[in-house]
């Protein structure tokens, strides 16, 4: 049986433009919210985000270091995003240069929860002010969601499967387990695998914030507005940015002498069939899909060290948190989990990688990232590390990832050290 | 250097992300500054917020040097 590792990573996210910057500052308990600096935001209810920083800031993202400049006029920041981390996922599994053999057999799966948002209202605008004779001629294929596998693929010559999946906020993570099975049939034998967003503007925050996911309360205090598992928890901090993971079949990777940070045992699907917005009350369609996932990887929860959370700071972290301890029974004394999203705000449909992506340094690392603002945890959340405030170092040999998303639609990806 | 010349030649620059100095009045979009057909279309729209001009689609379609966007530009601006 062919069997899939990792060995590439490339992030861009509110806390780095890049792997180590971002996971430094995880694990120094940095958050990464700020007041919305891309538009006026004054008259929305939620004027706070993790915004990807400019580059002139600490840890600001560079977006002319790896996307041509005429690229970067064209297409929607989450297309940015997408290409400069493929491309640093690329550099850092030494596959830049790959033989027209390999060319072949390598492809692209990063998809995105919604695309192009800012480019397709500020089109509108444009429409609407000055005729159609004034749509840009690049509105269409620079806001596709399937376009950052486009561009990607021809950056690099990657002939490939060219696949993006749209799950919502599970997108990262079906990305990811789509592009392994790939790799698992022979369709592949390198897949660039993960997802993008960027929908910070005035019609991505005012309809999140009007379906009342989003935050309301913590405009004064940004930092503090992501708190998973906390009483005072009022709705997600909208983040961007991205995270590409290179899947490589195994023994072309050794092969070839490829630095390998893990292998992806398993993969799990299901969906809630419940309610467009709210996840089903029990928690049923997580532990399913959590279920599948293990079975696949043929290990019990008491294998696993560490699950990085969907934990978004809304109502719905406890319903996945009574899952997880129907799934793990006494196993849930030993595991530690926790929501990154406290750091850098959901990233939508690049959560799912971008949380893979630190589920992978977790083990390269053993260290687990913290779960910041957890302050008063919720009732149900006793007898689980949540790992509150600071990293902590721990054992971590397998680990586990859930995303789940609108539409009811889950995810869950089960990854372990390699020997 | 014209005024209309400069301006132009401006606005090639920053849409298509090429250096100045390869922005000659002999340059192709195409062949020379690695423009596509879209992004010429793209550059008669600028062209035609920039100087107040209509440039429909038939002479947009014999644009394909700087020159060219020049001389159309100069010939019927208002």
């Amino acid at each position: 049986m062919r069997r899939v590792v990792v060995t590439g990573l490339g992030l861009v996210t509110p806390l780095g433009a890049d792997v180590e910057t971002t996971w430094a500052n995880i694990l120094a308990s940095k958050s990464g919210a700020g007041p919305i600096t891309k538009f006026d935001a004054s008259d929305q209810k939620c004027q706070i985000a993790c915004e990807v920083k400019p580059a002139d800031h600490e840890y600001g993202f560079d977006a002319g270091k790896r996307v041509d400049h005429k690229i970067q006029r064209q297409v929607d920041p989450f297309i940015v995003f997408g290409i400069d981390a493929a491309g640093q996922a690329l550099e850092d599994a030494g596959l830049t240069d790959m033989s027209e053999e390999d060319k072949l057999m390598a492809g692209c799966s990063i998809g995105s929860g919604i695309g192009g948002l800012p480019g397709i209202e500020s089109e509108s605008l444009v429409l609407a002010e000055k005729g159609p004779g004034r749509v840009s001629p690049h509105f269409v294929h620079g806001r596709l969601i399937n376009l950052i596998s486009g561009q990607v693929s021809i950056k690099y010559g990657l002939k490939g499967p060219n696949h993006a999946v749209v799950t919502a906020c599970s997108t990262g993570a079906h990305s990811i387990g789509d592009a392994a099975r790939m790799i698992k049939d022979g369709d592949a034998d390198i897949m660039l695998a993960g997802g993008a967003e960027s929908t910070v503007c005035p019609i991505g925050i005012a309809g999140f914030a009007q379906a009342r996911a989003l935050n309301s309360s913590y405009n004064d205090r940004p930092e503090q507005a992501s708190r998973p598992y906390d009483k005072d928890r009022d709705g997600f901090v909208m983040g961007e940015g991205a995270g590409v993971l290179v899947l490589e079949e195994y023994e072309h990777a050794k092969a070839r002498g490829a630095k390998i940070y893990c292998e992806v045992i398993g993969y799990g699907l299901s969906g809630d069939a419940f309610h467009v917005t709210a996840p089903e009350p029990t928690g049923d369609g997580a532990y399913r899909s959590m279920q599948m996932a293990l079975k696949k990887a043929g290990l019990t929860p008491a294998d696993i060290d560490y699950i990085n959370a969907h934990g978004t700071s809304t109502m719905a972290d406890t319903i996945e948190l009574g899952a997880v301890r129907r799934l793990f029974g006494d196993a849930i004394g030993t595991v530690s989990m926790s929501s990154t999203k406290s750091a850098i705000g959901h990233l939508l449909g690049g959560a799912g990688a971008v949380e893979s992506i630190f589920c992978i340094l977790a083990m390269r690392d053993q260290i687990v990232p913290p779960t910041l603002n957890l302050d008063n945890p919720d009732e149900g959340c006793e007898g689980v590390d949540l790992v509150p405030h600071v990293a902590k170092k721990r054992e971590v040999r397998a680990v586990l990832n859930n995303s789940f998303g609108f539409g009811g639609t889950n995810a869950s990806l089960v990854m372990r050290k390699i020997d | 250097m014209s005024d209309t010349a400069d301006r132009v030649k401006k606005i090639v620059v920053e849409h298509l992300g090429v250096e100045a100095d390869k922005v000659t009045e002999e340059a192709s979009f195409i062949d020379d500054l690695g423009a596509d057909s879209l992004d010429i279309v793209e550059l008669v729209m600028a062209f035609e917020e920039e100087f107040g001009v209509e440039i429909p689609d038939d002479a947009a379609e014999k644009i394909s040097t700087v020159s060219d966007a020049i001389k159309y530009i100069e010939e019927n601006k208002g």
